[in-house]
């Protein structure tokens, strides 16, 4: 268990830096653990992604992937990852304030 | 009478079959096996066609001298399960199987045309995949020749079924190219999506230092957006790209077609199922087994014998009423050949890594785990005649158990 200190926040992390309370997530500390991760800014097209994963992840109790993204969500790849450079799903999930999404076996 | 009917006979229906037949009562049920191709092929033995350490024949085998007699075995494509009314459409004269429990085993299967430009004209040319028994013959005829350029393995989305198969290749690839001394003409490169050479962590640093010793080059987070046949380039969909001259490629793994047709998959055609019961998650008269389930453990033919009999116990308590056992944790035990007649040995569960140990038997082992060893590849191979004569008769294998065991390794 960890802390990280966000702007004028303070929120419980794991070892990874993924947030383990999700009553702590608000849109301004989503804000900064995207400069963290590099992306300046938020926009429309960053918040259609992030409230997807948080949707799916309520719904279906895991961080849905880059294809189901796709599929269910209609969210281009490619765009994707301009959106989220490298590992676009692990940012934004970070950012969603959910865990880590395992990668299976 | 009442109707058992497993779908697919391949390593996990196979063994169902065996497992069941003798447990249930020949007046009370009749075992019905439905599968679409006469041969049976161990799947592992692929791995070494292209390198020509094993051939076609050493492979296959034909599909119904494995079912019990006393199972009703039909040749056909199933078309369609219809859950609602209990029914399998199956292709050949369109007749319809009625069944009270249904286990689907139907595998899964690579689709190259999931990714843009891989499934062309090219394909059979120079980009292979051995996958398949097609893909490992003419991956085999095309290495004869091949003695200098880029070789690259590309592993196109996960999951894959048995995931340590690419990184085996490459190892295999090594030894083979170094034993035809043109190996320093050579450039070996493995391509993943995975942040680190394999899923589990201790695994991972293990064998990343071994594919640093044996100089093959790894690239990691590539998510392959397309194969560029012309320029003979996979581009991310990031826009990196990797050069080959040979590509070999693992294409994105799904479930059966029938799943889909059936709409009882995920994403990839994956049927949901209960993680340690194998009842699927809408039906309860429908279990699943082998790599056709979704749950999040290697789809590996060891993974398929433990659950067989996790399962068979289940059925029985299903036809009795009775509650289901909560048994299954993940188990799955895999060799990796290492090249230079060495291998490793790992031995996992969906909360324990591999870690290093011994196995079966604590401190005699005689298989060491996590650690390189000839007596290893001796397994890996010996397990061929394991596959034909005991795991597929539902055979227990001695000092194998179907849930993990802890003894004998080091845990911290
Ligand atoms: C290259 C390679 C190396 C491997 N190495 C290892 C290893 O070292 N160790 C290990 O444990 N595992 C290994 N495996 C994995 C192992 O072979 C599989 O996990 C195992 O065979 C899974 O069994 P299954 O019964 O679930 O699927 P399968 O054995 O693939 O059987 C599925 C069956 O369903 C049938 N079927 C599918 N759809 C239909 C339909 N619509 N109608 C009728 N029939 C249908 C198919 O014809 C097939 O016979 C390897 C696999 C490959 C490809």
């Amino acid at each position: 268990m960890a802390e990280l200190k966000l702007g004028k926040y303070t929120v419980e992390t794991g070892e990874d830096g993924y947030m383990t309370n999700p009553d702590q997530w608000n849109k301004e500390i989503a804000e900064e653990i995207a400069k963290q991760e590099n992306i300046k800014e938020l926009t429309p097209d960053h918040w259609n992604v992030i409230e997807f994963l948080q949707k799916d992840y309520k719904e279906k109790g895991s961080i849905p992937t880059i294809r189901r993204l796709k599929k269910v969500g209609g969210i281009d790849t490619k765009e994707l990852y301009k959106l989220f450079p490298e590992g676009p799903v692990k940012k934004a999930a970070r950012i969603a304030g959910l865990p880590k999404p395992k990668s299976c076996v | 009478m009442k109707n058992l009917v497993i779908l697919g006979a391949g390593t996990a229906g196979t063994v169902m079959a065996n497992h069941l037949v003798k447990k249930l009562s020949v007046k009370e049920w009749q075992i019905t096996v439905i599968d679409q191709d006469p041969r049976h092929f161990y799947q592992p033995g692929f791995l070494f066609i292209p390198f020509d350490m094993y051939n076609e024949k050493q492979v296959t085998r034909e599909k119904a001298s494995f079912i019990p007699k006393k199972c009703n075995f039909i040749l056909s494509e199933v078309d369609n399960i219809d859950a609602e009314k209990n029914v399998v459409n199956i292709k050949s004269g369109k007749k319809k199987i009625n069944y009270d429990i249904l286990i689907i085993a139907t595998g899964s299967r690579i689709v190259p045309e999931e990714v843009e430009g891989l499934a062309g004209s090219s394909y059979y040319k120079n980009i292979f995949d051995f996958y398949t028994i097609d893909g490992a013959v003419k991956l085999r005829q095309f290495l004869q020749t091949f003695t200098k350029g880029k070789l690259v393995l590309n592993i196109a989305e996960i999951p894959i079924k048995c995931p340590v198969a690419p990184l085996e290749f490459v190892f295999l690839a090594d030894w083979f190219f170094t034993k035809k001394g043109v190996r320093e003409n050579i450039d070996l490169t493995f391509v993943t999506p995975l942040s680190d050479a394999f899923t589990k962590e201790k695994t991972a640093a293990v064998l990343s230092t071994l594919l640093n010793h044996k100089n093959i080059n790894i690239v990691t987070d590539f998510s392959i957006s397309k194969v560029d046949s012309d320029e003979k380039q996979i581009v991310s969909f990031d826009e990196k790209n990797v050069e080959y001259d040979l590509l070999v490629t693992i294409p994105t793994n799904m479930g059966s077609s029938v799943i889909e047709r059936s709409g009882l998959g995920d994403d990839l055609e994956f049927v949901p199922t209960h993680r340690s019961t194998l009842q699927s998650k809408e039906h309860d008269n429908i279990f699943v087994i082998g790599d056709a389930t979704d749950l999040p453990t290697s789809k590996a033919g060891s993974v398929a014998h433990f659950e067989a009999e996790i399962l068979t116990e289940n059925i029985l308590r299903y036809i009795n009423n009775l509650e289901l056992k909560e048994e299954y944790d993940g188990h799955a035990n895999c060799f990796i050949e290492s090249g230079f007649g060495k291998g490793f040995l790992i031995d996992f569960n969906y909360d324990v890594e591999p870690v290093p140990g011994k196995f079966p038997f604590p401190v005699i082992g005689p298989m060491s785990l996590l650690k390189e060893s000839k007596l290893n590849h001796w397994g890996k191979l010996a397990f061929r005649w394991i596959y034909w004569y005991v795991m597929l008769k539902g055979l227990p294998i001695p000092g194998i158990t179907a849930t993990m065991s802890t003894k004998g390794k080091q845990i911290d």
